[in-house]
């Protein structure tokens, strides 16, 4: 069993107990564990399932590399899944549930899934779940969706603040360990501003648990010396459980600091993301330790050699009573010697190499420790904890020597140097054949902006293994880093001391003959289930690529990454296509590192500072009046006032009526206004607009539609002139900024010898429709003079007094009503609308909202951007002609608008539509043809792109997109409904009401 | 994210500052064109490993459009120039010259 030690524990304070639950169960801690370390001492070894065969799995690593110790962590709004267990820092009240279990964590059901894992091989979804096709939605996804995902996803909303940080440094170390600590104290004495983050609680990494002196000192005194001198460095930043995310172009890192995960109670954000701009990153993110493929490697118990080590000597931990060191390197050998000195019992060291040993070996023969050399483990036996090994000769299948009786078994493959942060950003790698493993290539670095490297890498993360040799690395990487950013400096590494070592021996299955009984139970990847015989598999099927073998198998593709499976798992591929390990090469790095919160990559941006939400000057004044809102682009605009008790549809059909009665009023200050002002500013509008604009005399307003050079419609809206030399563009709510950018990009980067400018003044101004057949009686109440139709046109612009303000006012009408747009300087928007609405009591006035105006302009057959438009329709489509010029040589659109597609006569035309039995047409709906399409489908001929109940008129109405429309007035065609009938509409005119437009010029 | 000098104002400022606009010096073609001009114009973009010329708008800064050469390899910026001009400045095809020798985009060399 695992327990705690009785003395011991580096990070331990054993004075402060640490109560916590873990399924229930009320456990105790001490101050200083991890949530692992703190399980393994109530001898809680079993931690969790694995993802395929639901295996019963103990935790394997100390770090942020663990696979199996994964669990839901806090409860209800706080509630996380998927945590690790390792890298979750224990606090008094801490709760934690293991994972992917049914009913409970020692007894599973879907353990079943084992037993049948031999018809469960490799890609087994891609080869079970094909036929018949009618199964896909109903049968196999639920099937799969059941079985599927990890921990469960939380339910409630977040109930934690994020933030983020922006930060700005010359160097920035990325871990720290040793080898960061000493790059950093390199550069910052030669007086670059370093910033160093470290992923875990704790400075100095793993080096003070292996072991070795450096400057005459224990490593742990060292790094104590090293973090006091940083942190009295004015040029130093230093930040603790903050891990380098990602490194991206040109110098952007990612920094993810977890504040409050390790103690709830200090209230303020739980994540930090930091975004920082670096001149030069240097990465001494250290190594991983890589487990040994042999079968049951992952039985409860079985743990790397440098976690079982962490956790006797930092957390004083007994992994068990007995252990068994299986390595093919000298550097598990400290763990065999960190175990017998904290007095346990090492059963035996189960070494492949046919001759081991450097000082290491001969420290661990002279503690009395046995050491078995060209020796494997062929088998670990237990269920849900080991209880013994079988060993073997490396060089044979597997037959057993001998059987060892142990509790625990520590595994070494040798080491892996995280490489991830060089490589998120393009820096390559080269295969180290004496250390078997991937590091980087120096010579290709990722670069900057300016060509040259930007990242530079140091320490055990650079393949230089060694304390003495690692450090000298890293002073090396510091000053490199410093004097790349400006900063020559000088500086040399401390003397250090740590035992020779001899060579490891590759070993990437062990025995090395093992057989196919053996294989499936050797696995790679804990966390999804992948043994070696998958990948071999998988070879044999053709997954050539490590990118294919990878999604084909899931290896590397847990939450893990593949941090421990990765390089195991492409060695076996290579063997199996008979290649090298770098022919095969490695799958991508990608960022994160290691998982990081949503809520970080959110920060402040939710609820309400989401989006910035645009008002009018009346925004307020709806408010108060019941407005029910409907967002449109980042404006709130009212849908419809409802008075007590009345539905939306009673609410729009009031206004409605109202305003066709007598007179209603509507806040149009989100319509985008802009200014096209300069002597050359017609002939621009000209092209921008598919009617001739540069003809408008000044006073007067003309409807126009803009096009892309793709031909489609884009915008429409009343253009005003001004003067000679100034237009005043109207164009759509939502597309303002577009139409702004649109222009501003056509006169920067082609016209740009063309004398305009042009100014978004959407904000500058409110604007108020004052609609219906009381309108100018309403503003000559409020002292408006010149009002009448001889002096004030239809489509004409006067500038007048109203309610004391100075006002301009444009007699244009999207209701087909006696209409005026007023617009006023935005301060004095609300005074005016409401001296309107005083004004207009005795007329009954009433403001109405968005959908009024919809079913209004939709009576009067006027298109509306985005429901007559989906990018796909033509001004020719839409009946338009009569705004397109025939004397202009040229405008954008024109070009495109002459394809043969576009000039094709089967294009569907817009017409208007009205149901026979008077109802409203289903939004979106298709008109049916006779026979199929080319699909089986039944064919169409038309699509309803708008569709309303007219109060006006009593009934449905719709236009719609047809076939031949305009050719077919009072042809009879079908729409399909979502229930599968069927309803008959008649082909129309589009203009329901007032055709000739006598309401509107009066 | 790229790091970007906008000419115009001649802030150096990250990628979220400014917007990409796709292929710089595209000559347009209008109504006389043939078909295949103005599916060259309006369609066909190159996609080159290595020297590229782009263009981006200053969009959250000074609002001004601008001509960059970039190596879509390496992410290294040659330099900025502003968008009234129809090919890019000789100095500039000098300097990738000097690090790209042999370079080719479109016709320019």
């Amino acid at each position: 069993m695992s327990t705690r030690l009785a003395a011991g524990g580096r990070l331990l304070d054993r004075a402060k107990p640490v109560h916590f639950t873990f399924n229930g169960k009320r456990f105790t801690g001490v101050e200083g564990d991890t949530l692992a370390s703190a399980l393994l001492a109530n001898d809680q070894m079993l931690m969790g399932r694995s993802f395929k065969y639901h295996r019963p799995r103990g935790v394997v690593a100390s770090g942020a590399e663990e696979p199996n110790a994964l669990v839901g962590l806090g409860q209800g709004a706080r509630f996380e899944p998927n945590q690790r267990a390792t890298t979750t820092e224990l606090f008094d009240g801490l709760t934690a549930q293991s994972q992917n279990h049914w009913p409970s964590l020692e007894f599973d059901i879907g353990a079943v899934n084992a037993k049948l894992s031999r018809f469960l091989p490799a890609g087994f979804y891609y080869k079970t779940f094909i036929a018949p096709r009618p199964f896909w939605k109903h049968v196999y996804e639920p099937i799969i969706r059941q079985s599927a995902g990890l921990g469960k996803a939380p339910k409630e909303g977040d109930a934690d603040r994020y933030e983020h940080f922006y930060a700005f440094t010359d160097v920035l170390v990325i871990g720290g360990g040793v080898a960061g600590l000493t790059a950093a104290l390199a550069a910052a004495q030669s007086g670059a501003q370093v910033m160093v983050l470290e992923q875990t609680a704790h400075w100095g990494g793993r080096a003070p648990v292996d072991g070795g002196t450096v400057a005459g000192q224990e490593v742990s005194a060292h790094v104590d010396a090293l973090v006091a001198e940083l942190s009295g460095m004015d040029n130093v930043r230093l930040r603790l459980r903050c891990m380098g995310s990602g490194v991206y172009d040109h110098g952007y890192v990612l920094g993810y600091e977890r504040l409050t995960d390790h103690q709830p109670e200090a209230g303020g954000p739980r994540h930090r993301l930091w975004r920082i701009r670096a001149k030069q990153v240097v990465t001494a993110t250290g190594a991983i330790e890589r487990p040994l493929s042999f079968a049951g490697n992952d039985i409860p118990g079985v743990m790397l050699a440098s976690a079982v080590r962490d956790y006797v000597v930092n957390w004083a931990i007994s992994p068990g009573d007995r252990t068994v060191v299986v390595t093919n390197n000298d550097d598990a050998y400290r763990t065999a010697i960190a175990l017998k000195q904290a007095g346990l019992e090492v059963a035996a060291i189960v070494d492949p190499r046919p001759e081991a040993g450097g000082a290491l070996t001969q420290q661990a023969r002279d503690l009395g420790i046995r050491v078995e050399q060209g020796r494997a483990v062929a088998k670990v036996m237990g269920a849900k904890r080991v209880t013994g090994v079988a060993i073997c000769p490396h060089a044979g299948e597997g037959a057993a020597l001998e059987t060892i009786d142990c509790d625990a078994v520590a595994m070494s493959g040798g080491w892996s140097p995280v490489v991830h942060l060089w490589s998120h950003c393009g820096g390559k790698l080269i295969w180290d054949e004496a250390q078997a493993h991937f590091r980087p290539d120096a010579e290709r670095a990722p670069t900057g902006h300016d060509g040259l490297p930007f990242v530079t890498v140091a320490g055990s993360a650079n393949g230089e293994m060694g304390l003495a040799s690692g450090l000298a690395d890293a002073c090396a990487a510091g000053l490199k880093a410093a004097a790349a950013a400006g900063f020559d400096g000088t500086a040399t590494a401390p003397e250090a001391e740590a035992p020779e070592e001899a060579p490891l021996l590759p070993v990437w299955l062990m025995p090395q003959g093992a057989g196919p009984a053996l294989r499936m139970k050797a696995w790679l990847d804990f966390q999804n289930d992948v043994k070696v015989s998958d990948v071999q598999l998988a070879a044999q099927e053709g997954f050539e690529s490590v990118e294919h073998a990878k999604r084909y198998t899931t290896l590397g593709m847990a939450t893990d990454q593949g941090k421990l499976s990765n390089i195991n798992g492409l060695a076996v591929l290579s063997q199996s296509l008979n290649t090298t390990i770098p022919q095969v090469g490695t799958t991508t790095f990608r960022p994160p590192y290691t998982p990081i919160s949503m809520g970080a990559i959110a920060g402040e941006a939710r609820g309400e500072t989401f989006q910035p939400l645009r008002r009018t000057p009346m925004h307020g004044w709806h408010e108060k009046a019941g407005a029910y809102w409907e967002p449109v682009g980042h404006w709130r605009r009212p849908y419809c006032y409802p008075r007590d008790g009345e539905t939306h549809a009673q609410a729009v059909e009031r206004e409605i009526n109202q305003t066709r009665k007598a007179v209603g009023l509507l806040d149009a200050s989100t319509l985008g206004k802009i200014v096209v002002k300069g002597p050359d500013a017609g002939k621009f509008l000209d092209m921008l607009y598919t009617n001739m604009m540069s003809t408008l005399k000044p006073g007067r307003c003309r409807y126009g539609l803009m096009c892309s050079e793709n031909g489609f419609l884009m915008d429409d809206g009343v253009v005003a002139r001004w003067d000679e030399d100034t237009f005043l563009c109207h164009t759509t709510t939502g597309g303002a900024e577009r139409i702004h950018a649109h222009m501003e990009e056509w006169l920067q980067t082609e016209w740009w010898d063309w004398k305009v400018y042009v100014a978004n003044v959407t904000e500058q101004y409110a604007q108020i429709a004052v609609v219906g057949p009381r309108a100018r009686e309403v503003l000559e109440q409020l002292g408006a003079t010149g009002m009448d139709s001889q002096t004030f046109p239809f489509m004409a612009w006067e500038d007048r007094t109203v309610a004391g303000i100075g006002a301009r006012i444009y007699r244009i009408s999207f209701s087909g009503e006696l209409s005026y747009e007023i617009a006023v300087p935005a301060s004095q928007g609300l005074a005016l609308w409401e001296a309107l609405h005083k004004a207009g009591a005795g007329h009954g006035v009433m403001a109405y909202g968005t959908e009024a105006l919809h079913v209004m302009r939709a009576e009067k057959g006027f298109i509306m951007i985005g429901d007559e438009t989906d990018g796909t329709v033509i001004p020719q489509d839409l009946g338009l002609g009569w705004a397109i010029s025939k004397k202009k040589t040229d405008y954008l659109g024109k070009r495109a608008q002459q394809r043969t597609h576009m000039t094709d006569p089967t294009r569907w035309k817009l017409v208007g539509l009205e149901t026979v039995d008077g109802s409203v047409l289903p939004d979106g709906a298709y008109a049916v043809a006779d026979g199929t399409n080319a699909n089986g489908q039944v064919a169409t001929q038309g699509r309803v792109t708008s569709t309303y109940h007219s109060p006006t008129l009593g009934r449905g109405i719709a236009m719609g997109l047809v076939l031949h429309g305009p050719d077919r007035m009072g042809e009879v065609i079908e729409f399909g409904k979502v229930d599968g009938s069927r309803v008959a509409a008649r082909i129309v005119d589009p203009v329901f009401f007032d055709k000739d437009g006598e309401k509107q010029n009066v | 994210m790229l790091l970007l000098e906008c000419p115009c104002c001649g802030v150096t400022a990250e990628e979220t500052e400014f917007h990409g606009g796709g292929e710089a010096h595209l000559k347009r073609f209008g109504p006389e064109s043939s078909d295949q001009e103005f599916e060259g114009y309006l369609f066909n973009r190159v996609n080159p490993r290595g020297v590229h010329f782009e263009r981006w708008r200053h969009v959250n800064g000074c609002g001004k459009w601008f001509h960059a050469a970039r190596c879509t390899v390496t992410l290294e910026v040659f330099g900025t120039y502003p968008a009234q001009t129809v090919e890019p400045p000789q100095i500039l095809r000098e300097l990738i010259s000097s690090k790209r020798p042999g370079w080719q985009w479109r016709e320019f060399t």
